[in-house]
């Protein structure tokens, strides 16, 4: 397949041809990515990515943990949307446990879900547009992600790694005044979509520099794994929260922007437009949100309440008992997906029955859409190198756990 | 809310899609089937799994035109001590099929499916670091996460989980 390019870069076969590092410390190789390319003057012939250089080994941490203490674990692997990977692990725990998550719990969890694909979209836009050379954009950016961290900070007591979402539910209440806050800011947020789009989508250099750039066509995303906005802006119409959903995502109304032609600038439309719908889901969430407890009815699994705990002889057992030997989990294996801001995000988790992880494995969205790379950038300029990179939307730390 | 027990009699799974398919092309290759928590696997013989994988992508009314994830699970110190686990979406149906490879300890070895999906690249290269395994036909097989000149295979069982001192 001609499409298929793992190159192996040797050395320079010709005299026109050098060999070029970027990174593994370069600005916009977001965090300690390295790529190698082949260049004859300005034009890349071959690129390979290296990466490797944040793996930390977080799935054989996992095989030595319970299953509870896996959780603030799986906030590390993308700093960017903790929230997405606390759901993803805790619905596969869930399904292989046969839990009911309440109505509530599953509300508030597509909620801060949403908030947190706006929050790893501001910080893909600021970069991305500073990246390309458009400095104000990231300011911008980063006024609104403040007031999304200070939201995660009320609920959780963490600005990023939230651990929020646990096993049968999620920690705690949300603190008064927590809805007030989140529904201020969805009504301020369309109008600041509005100024990011003022000054970049019709600005004539950023169209030069994003249109008709790291073309991907739809057969190459698909063949490659890509996915979320990198499948979608090949025109590809694929969004598991629609398609295969999760966590109640079945009750909300939404849009699932499509590009056309699988350039930059599709991709930066899928995810501006994303950022709109996410916000209408907030809305959404809000309105309709449900009375009722916010953890499952399974006191062999999930933690009592405090209050319980000084009143309940059996509740300090339980919470005695799920804190030092943990809980066991029947014998089997779960694959559940979730739509992360990036793309797909799945854990794989393999039960034999004590209380311990036999295996977690992370699909990495990233690694997949990382793949794309030379797909995009062969026989280009290394200006859109950098352009294409930012449009992958990469986060090393999920790549190379 | 209890569980109900997997399912792994073939013929009551027959109807499933994928299975249909692979019992159309080639019963002898299917070594197992269970269907456990609404998700649907299938255990290939090893020599047969790039066919599979074709065969699956291909079909004409309900194709798996995606490969999601490809990984391993090391059951050592039993025998076949490995699986690897081939996790295949379909796009068109939403639908999702797990195929499954076991290998022996000895002389873990599989055909590679990177001329099936060309994304199966980088999955392959980690199941080669990570656990050992490789896949003939793969066309870069190098370690991807760890260093090039790490001994050993993090992932295995036999190996600790604060690594050699």
């Amino acid at each position: 397949m001609a499409h298929l390019t793992p190159t192996p870069v040797i050395e320079p076969n010709q005299d026109r041809t050098m060999i070029l590092n970027m990174g593994p410390q370069h600005p916009s190789t977001h965090g300690v990515l390295r790529v190698i390319l082949e260049i004859d003057g300005e034009t890349v012939v071959r690129i390979m990515p290296d990466i490797g250089y944040l793996h930390t080994g977080i799935e054989k941490t996992c095989e030595a943990k319970f299953y509870q203490q896996v959780v603030p674990l799986t906030d590390r692997i993308d700093y960017l949307c903790p929230l997405t990977n606390n759901l993803c692990y805790a619905l596969a725990v869930e399904k292989l446990l046969g839990l009911e998550i309440p109505p509530k719990a599953q509300w508030l969890r597509v909620l801060l879900n949403e908030l947190t694909r706006i929050n790893s979209h501001l910080v893909w836009l600021g970069t991305h547009a500073l990246d390309i050379g458009a400095m104000t954009v990231f300011l911008y950016c980063f006024r609104e992600r403040e007031d999304i961290l200070r939201i995660f900070e009320m609920v959780s007591g963490q600005r990023m790694m939230t651990s929020y979402f646990r096993i049968g539910g999620i920690a705690l209440e949300p603190p008064i005044g927590f809805f007030e806050r989140v529904r201020d800011f969805a009504g301020r947020f369309p109008a600041r979509v509005d100024e990011y789009e003022n000054l970049l989508t019709g600005n004539p250099i950023w169209m030069m520099r994003t249109k008709g750039v790291a073309k991907l066509s739809a057969e190459d995303a698909v063949a490659l794994g890509a996915s979320g906005p990198t499948l979608r802006g090949s025109g590809v119409d694929l969004d598991l929260r629609r398609d295969m959903p999760y966590s109640g995502y079945e009750n909300f109304k939404f849009k699932v922007p499509l590009g056309a032609e699988g350039d930059v600038f599709d991709r930066y439309m899928c995810r501006v437009a994303e950022l709109r719908e996410s916000i209408d889901i907030v809305r959404q969430a809000l309105d309709g949100m449900p009375e009722g407890p916010i953890k499952a009815n399974a006191p062999k699994v999930v933690l009592p309440d405090r209050e319980k705990m000084k009143t309940e002889m059996e509740a300090l057992i339980y919470h005695f008992k799920i804190i030092t030997e943990g809980f066991t989990v029947p014998a089997g294996e779960v694959y559940q997906a979730v739509e992360s801001p990036r793309g797909e995000m799945g854990y794989y988790v393999v039960s034999d029955g004590t209380a311990k992880p036999y295996r977690v494995h992370m699909r990495a969205a990233c690694l997949a859409n990382l793949q794309t790379l030379p797909t995009m950038c062969e026989g280009r300029l290394i200006a859109d190198v950098v352009a294409a990179i930012g449009s992958i939307d990469i986060v090393l730390g999920e790549i190379d756990r | 809310m209890a569980i109900a027990p997997p399912i792994t009699d073939l013929e009551q799974l027959k109807t499933h899609p994928a299975l249909a398919a692979l019992l159309d092309w080639n019963p002898g290759a299917i070594q197992g089937v269970k269907f456990d928590r609404d998700e649907m696997t299938i255990v290939v013989d090893r020599t047969h799994i790039r066919e599979a994988c074709a065969l699956l992508r291909d079909h004409a009314e309900f194709p798996f035109e995606f490969l999601s994830d490809v990984t391993c699970v090391d059951w050592y110190p039993s025998e076949p001590r490995f699986e690897v686990i081939y996790h295949l979406l379909s796009i068109s149906k939403k639908e999702r099929v797990r195929l499954k490879v076991r290998l022996d300890g000895s002389s873990p070895v599989v055909e590679s499916i990177t001329a099936v999906w060309p994304a199966a690249n980088y999955f392959e290269r980690e199941v080669f670091d990570l656990f050992g395994v490789r896949f003939t036909g793969h066309p870069y097989l190098r370690r991807i996460l760890m260093p090039e000149d790490w001994e050993g295979n993090p992932l295995r069982k036999d190996y600790p989980v604060e690594g050699y001192r």
